[in-house]
């Protein structure tokens, strides 16, 4: 079957691989009388964001802030309420573009639970014999591509294929899980926190297997995580979001170096240290985030920022490019009217 | 690197070598292990197939005629010489009548389960699946038919459509459809939040692939161990609906409509007249209890 082969890069190395402008989604809260719409959780707001070919994107921030969202919206198990998203040139799902399945076919998603992404009734080879099957690969050759997947991950085909997701270990089924992602030769790979739930060990096997496929296989990965030090060995970019938006996006070195916005100051600082001599005794922010429901007005961070302004509540910041990052912070906006705010 | 070198691969192939004694097994394969090992659950199908076959091989085991009446041989108490169960009220062998009786009283509590379990299964599966509006629609009409108590619900449509087979048929039936497809729908729901069956979505797979492949599999259990709980509900409405005259007409041999006519007998033979009771109460706590034993066999992950 030739719709299974490999896609073929077209836009060049300079063309994102995937472009998604203004994203954004709302949940509707239902309340009320009659189960009406009374509220919504902001999850992703105006969300705009860029994958190259070949990078790993990754996404940070903390728990709530919408990261996971956002791996929904990119390969749309969720549809967005607003924005549009180009895969290396062709818009999806518009009259001159390509289709959702389209899209699926070069996107692919692992994610968190690996035994709930698992069907417990279906063996390893049934499942990962899916995804092929239903795009029309004759039952021959989707065996041979299980096999060949399974060696991929690591995972002798012979003592595998006919087993079920309960007779794996954790490490086991998140391997695959990741073969199950690659089973449509995708070029992008959406990462949800996907060693998250491992044994560090297991984990460092994990990262370093993933770290290789990405080179054999030429693959992009947005890797989505809540664990800093995973992100920084892993990433080219990271993007730090706080409730829905994003606060900071760069390259790793400027990111972990040099961290612009407050919230990104904090998040690092929070790291425990190696040195126990360096240990960090206060919580660099306090509290929880604020309910997405009602985000604060104008900068999200505001009511935690220890530099907060009155124009920080007036304001949106938008996000500005530094040179060697963009940044979400009116102290960063020549002439934004805040006391720290740079020179122009 | 690790993945390469499987020596090192503690996730991988080399420490976790299979024993041909733990090859792998299916599920069904585990349930049926787990149902051989229960002795209740084995007794009580034993007992059903032995009605179920008994009642459809009726005609070929020499047994009495149940429709040939006798006025001088009425209410032969157990024990008697050429009909040891007795005689009904119209002198009609008991024990022949019984058996022939588990032919219309099975029928009339299988066939309204199976043909709910296919509409509300359906039902519900689609309502779980797509949720939203649909959901909403089809949930909503169902919980009208909850308003009405289900006894009530079957007297009045059967009332209204009038006696006969058919129509208790009909009546038990979309007396059933209602809590079947309630179970499907939250059984469907719950499935639905799983990854996997995002996982599917996200390959691009029909909505029609995933839930023959990732849905089905994963609801058909526990949707069929609470139909066949449903079975015993099915055969006592249907003699209830008879003992009232709406279901099955005489002659003809059912046991709910034998405990009707048996009803004057009570003060002259009190055990014949509650014969057809036991058989009932025989049948339906055996599949009640083969339920329960399925829901337990079945009920472990994976």
């Amino acid at each position: 079957m030739d719709t299974l082969l490999p896609i073929q890069d077209r836009g060049g190395p300079a063309q994102p691989l995937l472009l998604a402008t203004g994203l954004r989604k709302h949940f509707p809260v239902a309340g009320g009388l009659l189960g009406r719409t009374t509220k919504v959780v902001r999850a992703v707001d105006d969300l705009t964001l860029s994958v190259a070919k070949g990078e790993t994107l990754g996404v940070v921030g903390e728990s709530g802030c919408g990261k996971s969202t956002v791996a929904r919206l990119l390969i749309r198990l969720i549809k967005p309420d607003k924005g549009t998203m180009v895969l290396d040139g062709d818009p999806v799902d518009e009259p001159h573009g390509i289709t959702v399945n389209e899209l699926r076919r070069q996107v692919q998603m692992v994610f968190q639970d690996s035994y709930a992404s698992l069907n417990p009734r279906l063996t390893i080879a049934e499942t990962l014999a899916f995804a092929p099957r239903a795009h029309g690969l004759p039952a021959a050759e989707a065996r041979e591509r299980v096999r060949d997947l399974l060696a991929k991950v690591g995972l002798d085909p012979v003592n595998y294929a006919d087993r079920y997701p309960h007779e794996l270990s954790g490490g086991q089924r998140q391997r695959v899980n990741i073969a199950r992602a690659l089973a449509l030769r995708p070029r992008l790979i959406i990462l949800d926190e996907a060693v998250s739930a491992l044994d560090k060990s297991v984990e460092a096997q994990v990262l370093n297997m993933l770290v290789d496929l990405k080179k054999e296989l030429d693959l992009t990965y947005v890797f989505i995580s809540h664990d800093l030090n995973v992100v920084q060995y892993l990433s080219d970019r990271v993007l730090v979001m706080y409730l829905g938006k994003i606060v900071e996006l760069g390259p790793v070195e400027a990111i972990y170096g040099d961290p612009q916005h407050p919230y990104t100051k904090a998040l690092l600082s929070a790291r425990p240290s190696m040195d126990p001599r360096k240990r960090t005794r206060e919580a660099p922010i306090q509290g929880d985030p604020p309910n997405p429901i009602n985000p604060p007005s104008g900068c999200r961070f505001r009511t935690r920022c220890p530099f907060a302004e009155d124009v920080c509540a007036r304001a949106e910041p938008p996000l500005a490019d530094t040179g060697t990052q963009a940044v979400a912070c009116h102290m960063r906006v020549a002439g934004s009217g805040h006391s720290k705010a740079v020179a122009a | 690197m690790a993945v390469q070198s499987p020596s090192l691969d503690i996730g991988g192939a080399v420490l976790v070598k299979p024993t041909p004694s733990s090859a792998s097994r299916g599920y069904w394969q585990s349930v049926g292990r787990r149902l051989r090992r229960d002795p209740v659950t084995l007794i009580c199908a034993g007992l059903l197939v032995l009605i179920v076959l008994a009642s459809i091989a009726a005609p070929w085991l020499g047994l009495a005629d149940p429709y040939k009446t006798s006025m001088i041989r009425r209410l032969y108490p157990l024990g008697s010489p050429n009909h040891w169960l007795g005689t009904d009220e119209l002198g009609r062998d008991m024990f022949a009548r019984l058996i022939y009786g588990g032919r219309l009283s099975l029928f009339m509590g299988v066939t309204p389960v199976v043909c709910a379990l296919l509409i509300g299964g359906l039902l519900g599966i689609t309502a779980g699946f797509v949720g939203g509006k649909v959901n909403m629609a089809i949930m909503r009409v169902m919980d009208v038919f909850y308003a009405f108590p289900s006894v009530l619900l079957a007297i009045s449509l059967s009332g209204a459509m009038g006696a006969g087979t058919e129509n208790t048929l009909l009546s038990l039936t979309l007396v059933f459809i209602p809590p079947i497809c309630r179970v499907s729908e939250s059984v469907t729901t719950q499935v639905r939040g799983f990854d996997f069956v995002d996982a599917a979505k996200a390959s691009g797979a029909s909505a029609l692939t995933i839930v023959r492949v990732h849905v089905l599999g994963n609801v058909l259990g526990p949707i069929l161990v609470y139909a066949t709980s449903l079975i015993s509900v099915a055969i006592i409405l249907a003699a209830g609906l008879s003992f009232l005259g709406l279901g099955v007409k005489p002659p003809e041999p059912e046991w709910g409509l034998m405990l009707n006519t048996l009803r004057q007998a009570i003060y002259v033979n009190p055990v014949l007249a509650a014969l057809p009771g036991v058989m009932i109460f025989i049948t339906s706590i055996c599949f009640n209890l083969m339920s329960d034993g399925l829901r337990a066999a079945m009920d472990v992950k994976a």
